[in-house]
């Protein structure tokens, strides 16, 4: 089976507090560590041990974004996926989900996929509009928000994450699948995976190869726009003591005070 | 002139979910509100929408709608937005929802904002307020002509409701496409926790990394159990595996307002802080003294969670009981 699985470099989460460029009002992507983006890699796992189970397939990673994208990638190699294809091209930044889905749908409709896999959504953005817009561009199904997937023929069969529970949900494959997040464990690159990575199949893709034309993304081709940036009012402090022994008292003292038990 | 907003609401069980009544509001205080429902059972809850808000309903009253999922409802709303312009399609941010308005949105081109906690009209261009990471809110806009998607972060409207008031109904019945009837559910399963969800309890009480590992997890359960509210998570030890998804507090995750929130070995990452930021009062318990969860507190302790909170939760039984 031909399987694919969309990724992301975002700012690192666990370090930065995102922040907005008050001129260009998009994310600060300079000046901060960029990472695969976490999520990103329960869904690499996924898609990899899904392959496996499988067989006789090959998982390639697609992603959008500047060159640094490609450090992403080399660790979605090192991860076990089989090759790599970067869209990367000046007249991409500014751009909305909607561009974004159009970009990795062009990439992906050239390569005739089986399966195509995405996180739910991505850690900086948040949006989750990508993978139902690139199930759009491409006429796939979407099954979405799956802690567990199982392929049975041309059948996939997901467990779908709801606010109650799940539902069990199917579609014919060619489909695309979002992975929620924490459901897969993360695989982590051994050495061998690392120094396998480099010699893996690396594709680079501008907007001119795929036939977009630069107005219809980017800034350009973006459908919202960023009127206001502004302050968010913040919270009074409140007190802060330190555990000498007490601190369970204290709280209990809290709870009492505001009627909360 | 009054502009038209249109609703797409969701059905529960049947029932128009509180979360779609509650963009209805919004939509009726914004302009003239309009909703579309679509599944066996639309006729019948077509008056609570009028009730809620609704001058119109639009309905579909099919059964395709409750087994297919996604791509039946874009095929309906989008004949429909051949007919109609809307000034905007306002949506709750549900699993559901989520996944109509990616496809409508590409399908039709309209531009879509996410994660909306206000929105207003300065004439003819609509406002959408958007709190962004954990220190600016982004006023934004759509530029082009034609409907645009909002979808609505949970909680931001109350819900507001007129007794008696009708809606006016209109039955569509637009053509359904074998094609689109692909992503079909087999069995749906609801499983039955105890005590009270996490969007409804009046208190939560979260853990995060600082628990150490993931059987420590207990101690959280039974500070819930003992205060009568539900147990909640981060993002990161959702991530790591510890619990499922359905425990999440965050952007991501489900936006809670309690009345107490207590967050334990949680350092109060921005896209937490978004899901609780909410609650009337917030105690936290964190060994780092310079952790984020500290300026938004109104009750900050600097210990270990591992130590406090058996402590905490005997102490908690002992008061209650008196």
């Amino acid at each position: 089976m031909k399987m694919y699985v969309c990724i992301k470099q975002i700012p690192d989460p666990n370090t930065v507090v995102s922040k907005l460029d008050p001129n260009t009002r998009r994310l600060v992507r300079s000046g901060v560590s960029l990472v695969l983006d976490p999520g990103d890699e329960s869904t690499i796992s996924a898609a990899i041990s899904l392959r496996d189970t499988i067989g006789n397939s090959e998982l390639t990673a697609v992603s959008m974004g500047p060159t640094s994208t490609q450090e992403a990638m080399r660790r979605a190699l090192a991860m076990g996926a089989d090759r790599a294809v970067l869209v990367t091209d000046p007249a991409l930044a500014g751009s909305d989900a909607l561009s974004t889905a159009r970009v990795l749908a062009a990439v992906l409709k050239k390569e005739e996929p089986d399966l195509v896999f995405c996180s739910t959504e991505s850690t900086d953005g948040y949006t989750g509009m990508v993978p139902g817009g690139i199930a759009e561009f491409l006429g796939l199904p979407q099954l979405t928000f799956a802690r567990e997937i199982t392929i049975e023929g041309q059948k996939a069969v997901i467990k779908r994450v709801t606010q109650t529970g799940y539902q069990t949900v199917e579609s014919q494959l060619p489909a695309v699948i979002t992975i929620a997040s924490g459901s897969f464990e993360a695989i982590y690159p051994t050495m061998k995976g690392i120094m396998g990575a480099k010699k893996k199949p690396f594709t680079q893709l501008s907007l001119a190869d795929l036939g977009i034309d630069a107005s219809e993304v980017g800034e350009a081709g973006a459908r919202e726009r960023v009127m206001a940036i502004g302050k968010v009012e913040a919270r009074a402090a409140g007190q802060v003591i330190k555990d000498d022994g007490s601190a369970a008292q204290a709280i209990a003292d809290f709870l009492q005070r505001y009627q909360l038990l | 002139m009054s502009k038209t907003i249109w609703v797409l609401v969701e059905l529960e069980n049947g029932q128009p979910a509180r979360s779609s009544l509650e963009v209805l509001g919004k939509a009726a205080q914004l302009g003239s509100a309009e909703a579309i429902v679509l599944g066996s059972n639309a006729a019948a809850v077509a008056p609570t929408l009028g009730e809620y808000g609704a001058e119109k309903v639009y309905i579909h009253a099919d059964p395709v709608y409750d087994t297919y999922l996604t791509l039946p409802a874009v095929d309906t709303v989008s004949e429909l937005l051949k007919q109609h312009q809307p000034a905007l399609l306002l949506l709750a941010t549900t699993y559901d929802l989520r996944d109509i308005a990616a496809r409508l949105n590409a399908r039709n081109n309209m531009g879509l904002i996410t994660d909306a906690t206000d929105l207003q009209f300065e004439g003819d261009t609509l406002q959408v307020t958007v709190p962004w990471g954990g220190e600016n809110i982004v006023t934004a806009a759509f530029p082009e002509q034609g409907t645009g998607i909002v979808l609505t972060r949970p909680k931001a409207f109350g819900l507001e409701r007129q007794e008696g008031k009708t809606a006016g109904v209109e039955t569509i019945s637009p053509s359904l496409n074998a094609a689109s009837q692909q992503i079909k559910i087999l069995d749906r399963v609801e499983v039955q926790s105890e005590g009270p969800s996490l969007e409804d309890a009046s208190v939560v009480v979260s853990g995060g990394r600082g628990l150490g590992k993931a059987e420590n997890f207990h101690l959280i359960e039974e500070l819930a159990a003992a205060l009568g509210g539900a147990p909640g998570a981060t993002r990161a030890i959702v991530d790591a595996g510890w619990l499922p998804y359905s425990y999440q507090v965050g952007q991501t995750g489900k936006t809670v307002k309690p009345t107490l929130y207590i967050a334990c070995g949680i350092s109060g990452a921005i896209q937490h802080l978004a899901g609780m930021k909410g609650s009337k009062y917030i105690v936290a318990i964190n060994k780092d003294e310079h952790a984020p969860i500290f300026s938004v507190v109104d009750l900050g302790v600097v210990g270990d969670v591992l130590t406090i909170l058996p402590q905490l939760t005997t102490e908690v039984k002992k008061r209650k009981a008196q």
